[in-house]
């Protein structure tokens, strides 16, 4: 999976969880907590929805490293990259 | 052959309008699919059909308004002999010999208008041109059933008030009835959850993905937990009296996205597991976010949680659902300076509320079960 995959995958489901927000506007380095009025519901589900799309699990003390897209991307990439 | 009827979603509802109809005559249903939208004071909300069969005919236009057991259409029941035509109907034709296996009999249509042309005055007909409006479609008013100017305008379709300002209102209602009935009292608790934090720290570490849980499900337990003891908070005020209720079915205010809130019943809270609780949660958080509850979702929540989560404030004192008799209130976890054990630590405290109906309860059994709460927040393993 490319990087650029998996930001598209990143966007599509926060866009899911904030479908008001328009995330083409959205800084990459925003706190999506503040940018998107993102709960821990919210979150949950965020990891849940990259759990089943990419079989990667975050643990929930990592869950801060991906409060903005850019560290999401970061974040998954490595871990992918780590699993091959 | 049965009815489906307006259910009542509440049991402060005598009324509800028909929206919109989600399937069609000669539509086949399943028990618990969505059959129509209904608004109530609480909102829209998708009705669930509980029997199986077919759809024979609809008795209610959407955007009429009826009393709670309206007949609204009537379902061919599986297993059961379709229904004898109206007699007004033209008899059916007789079925040719040549005919194989009996085919399914098509719903029954609605007895034709006669044909004789509405009886309108001609203002009326110009204004009915004028709109677009069939004056064979509207109910005259005016003498010997003549349809009239008044007739033809309140006819014309209006445009359907978008689902947010619907919601509005409804909220408005049930809150501006809430502070004009019910006498509220407050009392107010702050609790230490710093074990509890840990211990679903610990729990998720263990928890495979789809079972991790957030604190606000801890607190859904540790309220219904609660009630098992003190009943007096649990149910409804109704003809003048509390009627508490045999079942916990906490109702979970959801703030909606770009404002609103619902808050949908989670079916006897108190027996679920935390792990079951947080899939129900999750998907009542999901599907109302979405717009998409059900009916059986909506009927008496027999109290309210609300808790402002990770990006609320300190603190919130609830306005009562009525006609339940009280609303519990979790302010945002915040860490703070606290005595343990004689000295001052740093520890995650969240703020407790309880907003009640004085004519049900008094504000020491209120305190009592305050408490209770904080007790059961206090030893989540048994939660």
């Amino acid at each position: 999976m490319t990087r650029e995959e998996i930001r598209t995958l990143v966007l599509r489901t926060f866009a899911r969880i904030a479908p008001e927000a328009d995330l083409a506007t959205l800084d990459p380095k925003a706190d999506v907590r503040e940018a998107l009025d993102v709960d821990s519901m919210d979150l949950n589900q965020f990891v849940l929805a990259i759990h089943d799309a990419l079989g990667v699990d975050i643990p929930e003390r990592e869950l801060p490293k991906f409060f903005t897209v850019d560290g999401a991307v970061r974040e998954l990439e490595a871990r992918l990259s780590k699993e091959k | 052959m049965a009815e489906f009827r307006m259910p009542s979603l509440g049991a402060d509802m005598d009324a509800g309008t028909l929206v919109e109809w989600l399937k069609k005559p000669g539509d086949r249903v399943s028990r618990g699919d969505i059959i129509a939208e209904v608004e109530t004071e609480k909102g829209i909300i998708e009705v669930e059909v509980f029997t199986s069969g077919v759809v024979e005919r609809f008795l209610v236009e959407p955007g009429t308004k009826v009393p709670v057991g309206t007949a609204l259409a009537i379902l061919q029941e599986d297993g059961a002999t379709p229904a004898a035509p109206a007699p007004s109907a033209a008899p059916a034709p007789a079925p040719s010999r040549t005919d194989a296996a009996p085919v399914p009999v098509p719903p029954t249509p609605a007895p034709a208008k006669p044909e004789a042309p509405p009886r309108i005055s001609p203002a009326a007909r110009k204004r009915a041109a004028e709109l677009g409006v069939d004056p064979a479609s509207v109910a005259g008013t005016g003498p010997g059933g003549a349809v009239t100017l008044e007739d033809v305008e309140g006819a014309v379709p209006r445009a359907p008030e978008d689902a947010r300002s619907r919601m509005r209102h409804a909220i408005a209602a049930a809150m501006a009835r809430s502070k004009r009935e019910i006498p509220h009292y407050y009392v107010n608790h702050t609790v230490d959850v710093t074990p509890l934090l840990s211990w679903i720290e610990r729990f998720n570490e263990a928890a495979q993905v789809p079972d991790r849980i957030i604190p606000g499900v801890a607190f859904l337990k540790s309220v219904a937990l609660a009630l098992r003891e003190f009943p007096a908070f649990n149910g409804f005020w109704m003809d003048g009296r509390a009627t508490p209720s045999s079942g916990i079915h906490v109702g979970a205010a959801v703030a909606l996205r770009g404002g609103g809130l619902v808050a949908p019943a989670i079916r006897d809270t108190d027996r679920l597991s935390l792990v079951e609780l947080m899939h129900a949660f999750r998907d009542l958080v999901a599907r109302a976010r979405a717009s998409g509850l059900r009916s059986s979702e909506m009927s008496d929540p027999t109290i309210t949680v609300t808790s402002l989560g990770d990006r609320g404030t300190e603190s919130v004192l609830g306005v009562i659902y009525p006609p339940q008799l009280a609303i519990v209130g979790f302010g945002r976890i915040l860490l703070r300076p606290w005595v343990v054990d004689g000295a001052v630590a740093p520890r995650s405290v969240v703020h407790l509320s309880l907003a009640a109906d004085h004519r049900a309860t008094d504000g020491h059994e209120g305190a009592l079960f305050l408490a209770r709460i904080a007790e059961n927040l206090e030893k989540p393993e048994a939660l």
